[in-house]
């Protein structure tokens, strides 16, 4: 009873959902970049370790040049780089893009951990680097609201950027020549090059999309709240953002919401710590949930897919 | 010639690889001599260190088969990570909590891990079959639940308050695996990685399910018209998968460890995935990559303890050896180069 509770008290807490988005925001972020390459064909196993790696340049970029905005260039810039890699071995060497994205990841955490060595003489995290952060933004009228004020002003430019970024990424895909081309490519490439649709060099630029916006989701893990980058700390966000993106099959908006979902049980998680239930039962609830939508989801598709073709039979004896 | 080819494309493969790292190591380092020789070397310098390669590929052997299997027959599930992590907890719990006499002890804990191991590696492929899910996508997450309720297990039931440290109880003696070689860490667990080896090779080559494995890997379409009952085959290799790489687990806690202290997931899942490339996803020639693989590895530990250089060299070297490997149209121009002097040279 005593975790029920728990529960219903921090779901009553607006920092709650401050947290909320908070945790969200690396995820999104990468769900959208997820979301661009997956619609234009190619699924980016990489962004796990596109995003570690755009974590740690960016702190280190910052921590040399002293100069926030110039060490979130490199992340993105960083990020930009690694899944051109991708794009190059999947597009020009006809390589599986599952076994590239899993051999840039395995480089991923093998090297920035030796880098890290060499710039820090650490292997564990970059304490010893002045690394910069990026700043945190009050909107003003919002914040004054009650409540409103406390869940939505105040938060880190990146997850602002983020959900800018969900419209713009929408608006794409539904209006732009660019998104246009990236789906009909990701549907069917042939069609696209038989009306001549430049097909690598469209799913050249969607993977530098994929990849510059898992950048900004690395910036905003080392250069966010926390402002140091530690071996390993993406965490498994680049493969959450793999189920989130399949959740929302290439609509940015429900990519948001699955975003949030995720980002919902990660803050209940750490809202929970100090309560009886054992601390790696709440660590697993992000995942498993996410899981478990992920599976519905793909069941309602697959009902839904069967209920038409019964009524396409249908129509067919009729 | 495309044998021929794939020879040479896999040796230029090799020779980047190891470019790469030479280069690295001399940017890098202050004693790069020491550090190159040990690296390449090291490894061969004593009785200890050359068995300690043999005894590294164990765990590597498991998953490489592991993976292989699932890759052969064309799916791409991950769960071998927890299969092994959660093998290893189980093999704490029953070499901890059960007395066994000593020779039924290791054979009850490889059974008992092998059933769990194969249990966890059905869940993706079972999603796959009723709920239409990806199995790459389910199992990543299934792997973090996994690990987290290995470790619940471990910190709850068979801890060791007075270890300081993240570590289970230790082990009863009776459920340890033998060595072979004294001086060495050389242990039994070695014939029993050759024997799966040689188990899963009849079983992919020799056997009527193993035949369905490689032509629903190969033509699912045909398949499925050839009457193979596809879902039965995914969901069927990934249980031996999922068997297999548990067994890794119990196998690897029991002839190296005598307590329970992965506090992260090891990645030998991860590991397993080059290893069945390179192998070609062959059960046959997977000791060989393992093996090459633990050759690296204890070189970069020898490296690293006796330079400046750090171990991580091998992650590295390891993603730029996938990548060029399974590079499809790496060399192409050159393949094509050779083949149009042999057509021209047959003409005239």
């Amino acid at each position: 009873m005593g975790v029920l509770q728990d529960i219903l008290r921090t779901l009553s807490l607006p920092e709650f959902y401050f947290a909320m988005f908070r945790s969200a925001t690396p995820v999104l972020l990468t769900t959208l970049g997820a979301m661009v390459a997956s619609r234009a064909g190619t699924n980016n196993i990489a962004l796990e370790g596109t995003m570690l790696i755009s974590a740690f340049v960016g702190v280190v970029v910052s921590a040399f040049t002293q100069s926030a905005l110039i060490g979130f260039l490199g992340a993105v810039f960083a990020g930009f780089v690694v899944s051109n890699i991708l794009a190059y071995f999947v597009l020009k060497l006809n390589s599986n893009s599952v076994i590239s994205g899993i051999a840039l990841n395995t480089f991923a955490s093998g090297g920035t951990i030796f880098v890290l060595y060499l710039v820090t003489g650490e292997k564990g995290a970059s304490t010893s680097l002045p690394s910069l952060t990026l700043p945190s933004v009050t909107i003003p009228f919002v914040k004054d609201i009650p409540v409103i004020g406390a869940v939505l002003s105040g938060h880190h430019i990146l997850t602002y950027a983020g959900l800018i970024l969900v419209a713009v990424i929408w608006y794409m895909f539904k209006y732009t020549r660019l998104g246009m081309h990236i789906r009909a490519v990701g549907e069917s490439p042939d069609a696209a090059e038989s009306v001549g649709i430049p097909v690598k060099r469209v799913k050249y630029i969607a993977l530098s999309i994929s990849g510059v916006l898992t950048g900004m989701a690395g910036a905003f893990l080392s250069m966010g709240y926390v402002g140091l980058f530690s071996s390993g700390m993406t965490a498994g966000r680049g493969y959450i953002a793999l189920a989130t993106q399949a959740i929302a099959a290439g609509n940015a908006v429900v990519g948001m919401l699955a975003s949030l979902l995720f980002g919902f049980c990660q803050s209940m998680a750490n809202y929970l710590q100090s309560s009886p239930i054992p601390l790696q039962f709440i660590q697993l609830m992000p995942y498993l949930i996410i899981v478990i939508a992920y599976t519905i989801y793909c069941f309602m598709v697959e009902q839904r897919r069967k209920k038409k073709q019964l009524q396409a039979a249908g129509k067919k004896k009729g | 010639m495309s044998k021929k080819f794939t020879a040479i494309r896999l040796l230029c493969a090799f020779a980047i690889a190891m470019a790469l790292s030479i280069a690295i190591i001399l940017a890098v380092s202050e004693e790069p001599g020491t550090a190159i020789f040990n690296l390449f070397i090291g490894p061969l310098q004593s009785k200890r260190h050359f068995f300690e390669v043999f005894s590294s590929s164990v765990p590597l052997i498991f998953t490489g088969l592991a993976l292989g299997l699932v890759f052969k027959s064309g799916n791409f599930s991950m769960i071998s990570d927890a299969c092994l992590y959660i093998g290893g907890v189980v093999t704490a719990a029953i070499a901890i909590e059960i007395a066994l006499p000593a020779g039924v002890h290791p054979v009850v804990i490889m059974i008992a891990a092998a059933a769990v191991g194969g249990l966890i590696g059905s869940i993706p492929a079972l999603l796959k079959v009723y709920f239409h899910t990806n199995e790459l996508v389910t199992s990543l997450m299934l792997n973090y639940v996994f690990y987290y309720l290995g470790i619940y297990t471990i910190t709850k039931f068979l801890a060791d308050r007075e270890a300081g440290a993240f570590a289970s109880r230790k082990y009863a003696s009776t459920a340890v695996l033998p060595g072979i070689l004294s001086g060495t860490n050389f242990h039994a667990g070695y014939l029993i990685a050759i024997a799966v080896v040689i188990l899963l090779y009849l079983l992919v080559f020799k056997t009527k399910f193993g035949y369905e494995i490689r032509v629903s890997g190969s033509n699912p379409q045909f398949a499925k018209y050839s009457g193979i009952n596809t879902s039965r085959v995914i969901i069927l290799t990934q249980v031996v998968a999922g068997a297999v790489a548990g067994l890794g687990g119990a196998v690897e806690q029991m002839g190296m460890y005598q307590r329970f202290n992965w506090q992260d997931s090891p990645s030998y899942a991860w590991d397993g995935v080059i290893i069945a490339i390179l192998s070609g996803n062959n059960p046959k020639m997977v000791p060989f990559a393992a093996f090459f693989l633990a050759y690296i590895r204890v070189g970069a530990d020898l490296m690293s303890r006796r330079s400046d250089v750090q171990n991580e060299l091998v992650s590295i070297i390891q993603a730029v050896l996938i990548l060029f490997v399974t590079a499809e149209r790496f060399m192409a121009g050159w393949k094509q180069r050779q083949e149009a002097k042999k057509a021209l040279g047959g003409e005239v």
